[in-house]
């Protein structure tokens, strides 16, 4: 976005994205997003921060991606009394990241909808963790809230509550349905079970150690945040990690991306009433988490990324192994996504399920994964290609119908494309060093990384305290933008799809209560 | 059809030996003999996720692949507390998820063990104890078998399941020979 037309400056931001910030007054702030909605762009993320002890209030943090790449938009609050407009006018999906910015830190948006978010009534509500003063006190004993959930009214229709403990091995949350019938009228999620204050967590930690709780904000996507930590630290020493450390990363970010897309497509067979489907993928994902513990020396390959590059090499016989299953898996799951196709039964439960159209994709700002099986064509691995995507032209998986079937289709695509990109890295990553000495972080400068991980774009804003403390930390996962769409995919389809639907999209809750 | 069963014949039978249990694994050893007497080799878990990262669950669903095939041990998944033997919860405790996991003890019936999965069940974790989280889950409800790792391997959980149910020597499942 060119924010001089708006008569604003921006400066440079290090990122492994194009990426800049620019300073905004309130007006400025809710004109930029609108540029950048009618130009194509989204919300990625939105978060407060307490700069009360630089003398300069709070911070409203939002980052927007369009075409050109990243742009944070930085509008400061004097006080706690002052407030900023509601983006959610503009992209709805800003709604329940402004009511968790007011929960955590006490700063409030112009929006009607003032209902907490990341509060459950377990601290005071009038006390803001976020805040450099906050103290926690022992005496707090886990409460519970009253949630004002929208009802629906009128003839026969019933609600139904689910959770926070699910059913099945799952992360627990709340939805609330409004049904009449079978159908669904309405869902409304209840999440923030999980919170468990990572961004606080984070204050008390070194730059350095920080990349291993960054490594844990959302376990299935390990590889993505590790690496998004390590890019914005890198950025802010401004040390690029050596081009064999980058192939590494790549190479586990498409390992985790086939082990979840492999884990999911059971997953969604078997909520299809395929059970078949589920012992032959997650037979499939075994094997793949087998030689990842033999090539990065864990099944998720957890804290294989470091700062300054990553925490072994791979080379000799476990590269070997990597690159000799890509024929095996290719046509296991070639075979595999012939009998799904040709299953009539589970097409019948794919298809014409959980649609999110193309247009609704847009105006919600569905990111990652299920957006491109909605037309939102968005891959931060071919929009802006780095080190080593840049040399392996990764083709976008793309459909438009914004169905289940569709957001199958694109897993298989994206699970197929990661074998070849795997293969690939293996044989072309160049030799040489596997980190790069890192020197204190300097003080006050920020940095984002931002990483195509399998479920979206994974997004982590670091900004470093003296003596190589972390002074700020926001982890952001796509999950924040996605699960209010899927309230609206829900809509119209029966009770009993739901898992499927949900599934399909796969979100994270960790990832999104902190 | 006949796709579906040329891959099943083709894929044959997967299915390792199952790991010897850990005692090591055992906080305290109150039920194995009553859990034993009444349950025989069956038993039910019901997972609870009390604030996990969702690493502990990626692994516990791979219980149920070919290769751990835990079902095939009499070990089951149940969707609801009130048919479970067996709670099996990961993470710390989140404060938000305390009244859920302690509702989720109290619908379990006795006889009943507690075993924490992975380092934050265990210790805290890396996310410890704090104004969002209630550390280990011994914490908040008591546990029987704590099982390390972050996240625990299959195996791993696999031990520490059939360690608190005191199964002394486990027979390979039928047509498992450990033959991956």
């Amino acid at each position: 976005m060119d924010v001089s037309r708006l008569g604003l400056s921006a400066a440079a931001l290090p990122c492994a994205v194009p990426a800049k910030r620019c300073p905004v007054d309130a007006i400025g702030l809710l004109t930029a997003c609108r540029v950048a909605w009618e130009g194509g762009g989204q919300l990625v993320a939105l978060w407060g921060s307490d700069d009360r002890d630089r003398e300069r209030g709070f911070a409203l943090n939002v980052v927007l991606q369009d075409h050109d790449g990243l742009t944070l938009l930085e509008h400061t609050l004097p006080t706690s009394e002052s407030t900023y407009p509601d983006l959610a006018v503009v992209f709805p999906a800003a709604n329940r990241m402004q009511r968790a910015a007011f929960d955590l830190l006490g700063i409030a948006s112009e929006a009607e909808d003032q209902r907490q978010w990341a509060w459950q009534a377990s601290w005071p509500i009038d006390r803001y963790p976020l805040r450099r003063d906050f103290e926690a006190s022992p005496k707090w004993a886990p409460g519970q809230e009253e949630y004002p959930f929208v009802r629906v009214e009128g003839d026969g229709v019933h609600e139904i509550p689910v959770g926070p403990v699910h059913a099945g091995i799952i992360e627990p949350g709340h939805f609330r349905f409004q049904i009449v019938g079978e159908k669904v009228l309405r869902l409304e999620e209840r999440l923030g079970f999980v919170h468990k204050g990572i961004e606080k967590r984070f204050e008390a930690m070194d730059a350095v150690a920080g990349h291993r709780l960054a490594g844990r904000v959302s376990g299935d996507s390990t590889v993505a945040y590790g690496w998004a930590y390590a890019q914005a630290l890198e950025g802010i020493a401004d040390v690029p990690p050596p081009p064999r450390a980058l192939w590494l990363r790549a190479l586990a970010l498409e390992r985790e991306r086939i082990a979840n897309h492999l884990g999911d497509l059971g997953y969604l067979g078997n909520d299809g009433g395929f059970a078949f489907g589920l012992s032959q993928f997650s037979r499939l994902k075994e094997v793949v988490l087998r030689t990842n513990l033999a090539a990065f020396g864990h099944r998720l390959a957890m804290d294989f990324v470091v700062p300054g590059g990553v925490a072994r090499d791979v080379a000799g016989a476990p590269a070997a192994a990597l690159r000799d299953e890509c024929a095996m898996l290719e046509g296991e799951i070639g075979k595999l996504r012939h009998i799904y196709d040709e299953h009539e039964g589970l097409q019948d439960r794919f298809r014409a399920c959980g649609i999110v159209t193309p247009a609704l994709a847009a105006k919600l700002g569905l990111l990652g994964l299920a957006g491109r099986a909605s037309g939102q064509a968005r891959d931060l691995r071919c929009d802006f290609p780095r080190t080593p995507y840049d040399t392996l032209a990764v083709r976008k998986a793309a459909a438009e119908v914004g169905d289940v079937a569709a957001r199958v289709a694109v897993r298989f695509d994206e699970a197929i494309e990661s074998l070849r990109l795997v293969r690939t890295i293996v044989d072309a990553m160049p030799d040489g060093d596997i980190t790069a000495p890192l020197p204190e972080p300097p003080a006050y400068r920020k940095g984002l990384g931002c990483v195509e991980g399998w479920r979206g774009p994974v997004l982590v804003a670091l900004e470093c305290g003296p003596g190589g403390t972390i002074r700020r930390c926001h982890p952001h996962d796509p999950s924040w933008s996605n699960w209010p769409v899927l309230e609206h995919a829900v809509i119209g389809n029966i009770v009993p799809d739901f898992p499927l639907i949900n599934k399909s999209f796969n979100l994270s809750y960790s990832g999104q209560d902190l | 059809m006949l796709q579906v069963l040329r891959q099943i014949a083709r894929t044959g039978i997967k299915t390792d030996a199952p790991p010897a249990p850990d005692p090591d694994m055992v906080v305290v050893a109150r039920l194995q003999e009553k859990i034993l007497k009444t349950l025989g080799r069956a038993l039910t878990i019901r997972q609870v996720d009390a604030g996990s990262c969702n690493g502990c669950e990626l692994e516990i669903h791979a219980l149920g692949n070919p290769y751990y095939n835990i079902e095939g041990l009499g070990i089951k998944f149940v969707a609801s507390p009130r048919h479970a033997d067996m709670l099996l919860v990961t993470g710390p405790v989140s404060r938000h998820m305390a009244i859920a996991l302690q509702r989720t003890y109290d619908a379990t019936p006795e006889p009943k063990l507690v075993v924490a999965a992975g380092e934050c069940g265990c210790t805290g974790g890396i996310f410890g104890e704090s104004y969002a989280s209630l550390g280990r889950v011994a914490n908040v409800i008591p546990v029987d078998v704590q099982i390390p790792g972050c996240p625990p391997t299959p195996t791993a959980l696999l031990q520490g399941i059939l360690a608190a149910i005191g199964a002394h020597a486990t027979e390979p499942v039928a047509g498992g020979n450990g033959a991956a």
